[in-house]
């Protein structure tokens, strides 16, 4: 077994070798005095720690040895591998250390209660630079709460120190902002006029606010082009009457036009996909999931329940899910998820009695549809006249997404599917 | 409900708990025929008799030492350092001592003890009878501080430190003793050791704070609501353990922070309400924290006017409140 | 030394008693030279020896009720340990921080901590704070009417220390059931009595506080005995405290880290060692025809087998768990 020298609780480093205590071929017990070892703080005698035979001495006296390192090897009974790492030694390369100096490995730490070793020398703190803050820099709390409800900070007006954009800032755009419509809210406060006896003043409800400024956003932001179509419903409109009772006894809800021009919208959509996406300027964001907004007339103004996925919905389906929606948001019980995330939107503005209409694009999606009203007209077909019913669809959209030929396919597409009901048509 | 001051919920607390529990004892300086120099024990001798109520000898260590021992024997004493100034040679019974005794015996032996000491300065007390001293032993795990700033929390406070196995610094804020006033009920009750509590409910901004300075920020607080600023104070009551949720529960909500605490700015509990701040909320913080502590002197002096450069009042607090609001 | 009573040994102990006491103080002195080995071989990080101690603590304990009555201890009361209770393999596993060990866990430097079964408590190795802790604990005693008595053991050093005066002072107003037991080795690590204190004795300060003080010599275990014994009744009785000041002996250097070489000549050391409590007592044994040479030789022997195996048993065992390392901070 190699015998090293061991640490004995002090700051030293090494040892000298005095003078050896047992020669080699003695016989040597456990905790027989072995070698006298000098260090900078003791003069000891090292006890063996096994029980066997000097067999080699191999620091000699007056060798200086670091601790770890080898010293004799006694002979002892059983041939176990004693666990010395040979390599203990550390060499150290002056040019390796630099200031930062390197770890001894194989010499004790100053003992508990002994005192000595080198005092290291603090190094100097540097002086932490106080660098100016500059106020365009988003704070934290400015930077998550923009990223959770994804909002363009370049839209918010900052009101902090040097027009720092503030948490508040931040949370005040949130609130007025609608919730699948990203707008700006600008909100100027005119100065309060002495009140005219001429004019009366409606004060803005936070929804009148919102759309106004999801208006102007639409109105501002998207180049918008229009175009019209006339679409023969003749086959639709009888196709309803044809089962508008028995639906109502077997369902209990009233099925209107909209569902069969929603289903054709979202079968043209799939075929069209510049119709159901948005613009940036990273590139035009094709959305994957088919979400048509319904827009609707309720109490405080317009809202656009969503109805999401509508292409996976048979007829009667939609019916169900808009029956569902349109109640809904006429009672103003619409909850949030079901106003987010819409892609494209149709608005019946047929039922008012419109017959052309130029609807604005719902920023930020790419086109709006509107159904016009159903009227009965003179038509020629096959070189006859005859009385067809004949629902004009207007369409208007991002002219940065789509050129006419985009907007016209996609048109012709709702058209052709519309004109193409008949008794056969699938309901279910 | 009755409305007292501090100084008399501490001695409610304190002789509630004697006549609970037999075990509990008070020892100090004054503290027997005379009651306490600032009469928290008053009373006391002739209901508790002598073997309870001890006056020892002008000897801080061994007063923090012998209170030690007979808390690790079974006993449960409530020793008093007159003036926290005097609390400086208990440092090595306490810090050195107390705080590892369940540590370092593997928790075959425990220290319930109390010790109180009344702390704090704007009463003309200068340099030795001013001082706060709550940083040196909240930084010591094995202690809790305790550091309460009303009439209510004080007597719930106290009470539960000295049913608690562990030992705790209590310190009393001397010029809230017979200043502040407030509401205590006069059933039983206690509050939990390690708990801040909202005094004032706020959205724009949050002051946390313990001590005297509560009252002070609470009063800002009305000052900057008279300006359009929500003030939130949040009362830490104790500074170890710190109530980590609620500090970062009101950061969260408001994103400005301002800490405000009388003792020494540099290294106080201001320092690591800041750093665990930075880390737990930072994507919440809408402002750098900002501190508002004491300045950069010993001790708090003599003369008026440099008292007041010392002390935090309402007025440098309300500045501190404006100038985060605008940022 | 005009006002200090040294005492005079009466014969009062049992002579079984005696043997026991040798046998315990050969047991204290192999385990003693056997910690320091291992010391030697880098096994045991640090410490301090009683050898020469033996008597004034293992006298002294003999007097107790153990496991009844407490006994503050320092870092150097290796013997009150051992004859408390603890067994060689338990000190040992404190001195290498294995798995086992009593008094801490292996948290703290080896002989500290507490074992509240044995009525041993050694906190901390800052010197003197424990005098008063003591106090503190022979207050309770008397304030739950008990008779139980504190010892506070300490050496010459700490008997400087602020906190032995004002623990005094306190049991000595308050009558208090605690014996201030002060091993006085003549030095404190390296600074000599002469450097320590103006008078001669550490018992001489006693009448000052207004309590007996008693100076004997702590390397003769009857005189030892006797006095703690007599010290103890009056502590029982509500009397109050005693300072006995023991002198013993401290034949190697303050700690396993310290080098005696450089302050104390080693013919002092060569004197010391003819006071040896262990050859006084084997001498008084032999003259008493309770022990012979062959039955001395036995209990070296034996004293040698018990450490052996408790060395093996300590060498053996495993360190700590680290799971627990956060436990007992507060409680639970």
């Amino acid at each position: 077994m190699k015998i090293e020298l061991p640490q004995v609780g002090e700051s030293v480093t090494e040892g000298v070798i005095g003078r050896w205590l047992k020669n080699v071929g003695d016989k040597v017990e456990k905790y027989d005095p072995l070698v006298e070892v000098i260090t900078d703080k003791v003069n000891m005698e090292l006890p063996s720690p096994v029980e066997g035979v000097l067999r080699e001495i191999i620091a000699n006296e007056g060798d200086t040895v670091p601790m770890g390192g080898l010293i004799a090897d006694i002979e002892t009974k059983e041939s176990e591998n004693s666990p010395i790492n040979s390599d203990t030694h550390s060499n150290l390369q002056e040019e390796n250390i630099g200031t930062t100096g390197v770890l001894i490995k194989d010499a004790a730490p100053v003992g508990p209660t002994g005192s000595g070793g080198p005092i290291s020398q603090d190094k100097p703190q540097p002086d932490p630079s106080i660098k100016d803050r500059p106020k365009s820099r988003y704070s934290p709390a400015v930077l998550r709460l923009a990223e959770e409800n994804n909002i363009d900070l370049e839209q918010v007006v900052g009101t902090g120190i040097n027009g720092r954009i503030t948490r508040k800032d931040v949370t005040a755009f949130i609130e007025s902002k609608p919730n699948t419509l990203e707008s700006q809210t600008i909100v100027k406060e005119t100065a309060a006029s002495t009140p005219r006896q001429d004019q009366e003043k409606i004060t803005l409800s936070p929804i009148r606010r919102m759309i106004a400024a999801n208006m102007v956003k639409s109105a501002t932001l998207i180049p918008q082009a229009w175009s019209e179509v006339a679409v023969d419903v003749t086959g639709m409109v009888l196709r309803r009457e044809s089962i508008k009772e028995s639906f109502m006894a077997k369902e209990g809800i009233n099925i209107t036009y909209l569902p069969f021009v929603v289903k054709a919208v979202a079968e043209s959509l799939k075929k069209n996909p510049l119709l159901n996406s948005s613009w940036s300027e990273e590139g035009i964001i094709l959305k994957k999931n088919i979400n048509i907004g319904i827009a609707v007339a309720a109490p405080d103004g317009l809202v656009v329940p969503v109805i999401h996925n509508a292409d996976l919905f048979s007829i009667a389906g939609l019916a169900g899910v808009m029956e569902n929606l349109i109640t809904k948001a006429k009672n103003g019980k619409l909850d949030l998820s079901e106003v987010q995330s819409g892609t494209f939107t149709l608005n019946n503005t047929g039922a008012l009695g419109s017959v052309s209409s130029r609807p604005l694009v719902n920023h930020p999606q790419s086109a709006i549809m509107t159904t016009e009203a159903i009227v009965k007209r003179p038509i020629i077909a096959a070189d006859a006249i005859a009385i067809r019913s004949m629902m004009n669809i207007c369409l208007s959209f991002d002219h940065r997404v789509m050129d006419g030929a985009e907007a016209s396919a996609f048109s012709m597409s709702v058209k052709n599917l519309l004109e193409n009901i008949n008794s056969e048509t699938q309901i279910y | 409900m009755p409305v007292i001051t501090v100084l008399e919920a501490i001695r409610d607390a304190m002789r509630e708990e004697m006549r609970k529990d037999e075990r509990v004892f008070v020892m100090g300086e004054d503290i027997g025929a005379r009651g306490g120099v600032f009469l928290a024990t008053d009373g006391f001798l002739s209901e508790f008799g002598e073997e309870r109520v001890i006056d020892t000898p002008l000897a801080e260590s061994s007063i923090a030492g012998i209170a030690l021992g007979s808390a690790m024997s079974g006993l449960r004493p409530i020793a008093e350092i007159e003036f926290a100034d005097f609390i400086w040679p208990t440092i090595n019974q306490i810090v050195g001592e107390a705080s590892k005794v369940r540590y370092g015996t593997e928790g075959k032996l425990q220290a319930p003890m109390v010790l109180r000491a009344p702390q704090g300065g704007g009463v003309r007390g200068a340099l030795y009878h001013s001082q706060s001293v709550e940083a040196l032993f909240a930084h010591t795990p094995g202690l809790k501080v305790v550091t309460p700033s009303t009439p209510y929390d004080a007597k719930g406070l106290l009470k539960a430190s000295i049913r608690d196995d562990d030992p705790v610094i209590f310190l009393e804020h001397k010029r809230t003793y017979r200043l502040v006033k407030g509401e205590v009920p006069e059933e039983e009750y206690t509050i939990p050791i390690g708990k801040a509590d909202i005094k004032k409910s706020g959205d724009d901004l949050s002051i946390i704070t313990y001590g005297l300075m509560v009252h002070h920020c609470l009063e800002a607080a009305q000052l900057a609501a008279s300006k359009n600023i929500s003030v939130e104070v949040l009362d830490l009551r104790t500074v170890r353990p710190l109530d980590v949720e609620s500090i970062i529960g009101t950061v969260e909500k408001t994103g400005k922070v301002l800490i405000v605490y009388e003792d020494n700015q540099a290294l106080g509990i201001g320092s690591e309400v800041s750093a665990l701040i930075s880390e737990h909320a930072f994507e919440y913080l809408d402002a750098p924290v900002v501190r508002l502590g004491g300045p950069e002197v010993p001790a708090m002096p003599f003369s008026p006017p440099l008292e007041n450069m010392f002390m935090i009042d309402t007025e440098k607090i309300s500045t501190a409140i404006n100038k985060l609001a605008e940022y | 030394m005009a006002n200090s009573t040294k005492a005079q040994s009466n014969r009062e102990i049992q002579n079984d008693q005696l043997l026991d006491m040798y046998k315990e103080m050969v047991l204290c002195r192999t385990l003693d030279e056997r910690i320091w080995m291992l010391n030697r071989q880098g096994k045991a990080a640090i410490v301090a020896s009683s050898q020469g101690h033996e008597a004034g603590q293992i006298g002294s304990v003999a007097a107790l009720r153990k496991g009844y009555d407490q006994c503050y201890i320092y870092y150097r009361d290796l013997a009150v340990l051992l004859t408390l209770g603890l067994t060689p393999a338990e000190i040992i596993k404190g001195f290498v921080a294995k798995e086992g060990e009593p008094l801490s866990g292996a948290r703290q430097f080896p002989t500290h901590g507490a074992h509240p079964e044995y009525g041993v408590i050694n906190l901390s190795n800052v010197i003197a704070t424990h005098i008063p802790q003591a106090v503190g604990a022979a207050l309770t005693a008397k304030m739950k009417k008990e008779d139980r008595v504190i010892v506070a053991y300490f050496g010459d050093g700490a008997s400087s220390a602020g906190d032995c005066h004002e623990a005094m002072n306190f049991a000595a107003i308050h009558k208090l059931p605690i014996i201030f037991f002060c091993e006085n080795n003549g030095y404190a690590i390296s600074v000599p009595l002469s450097k320590q204190m103006a008078v001669d004795s550490v018992a001489s300060r006693a009448e000052g506080y207004g309590m007996p003080g008693i100076e004997i010599d702590g390397c003769d275990i009857v005189t030892v005995y006797e006095t703690t014994v007599e010290a103890v009744s009056r502590a029982r009785a509500g009397l109050g405290p005693t300072l006995i000041e023991a002198n013993v002996e401290r034949y190697l250097p303050h700690t396993s880290d310290d080098d005696d070489s450089i302050y104390r000549p080693a013919e002092e050391i060569e004197e010391a060692k003819k006071r040896d409590p262990l050859q006084l007592l084997s001498k008084q044994l032999f003259e008493l025809n309770i022990l012979d040479e062959k039955e001395d030789q036995a209990i070296r022997e034996n004293a040698k087998t018990i450490v052996n195996m408790a060395t093996e048993e300590a060498e053996n065992a495993p360190y700590p768990e680290t799971t627990d390392f956060h436990k007992h901070v507060y409680s639970e």
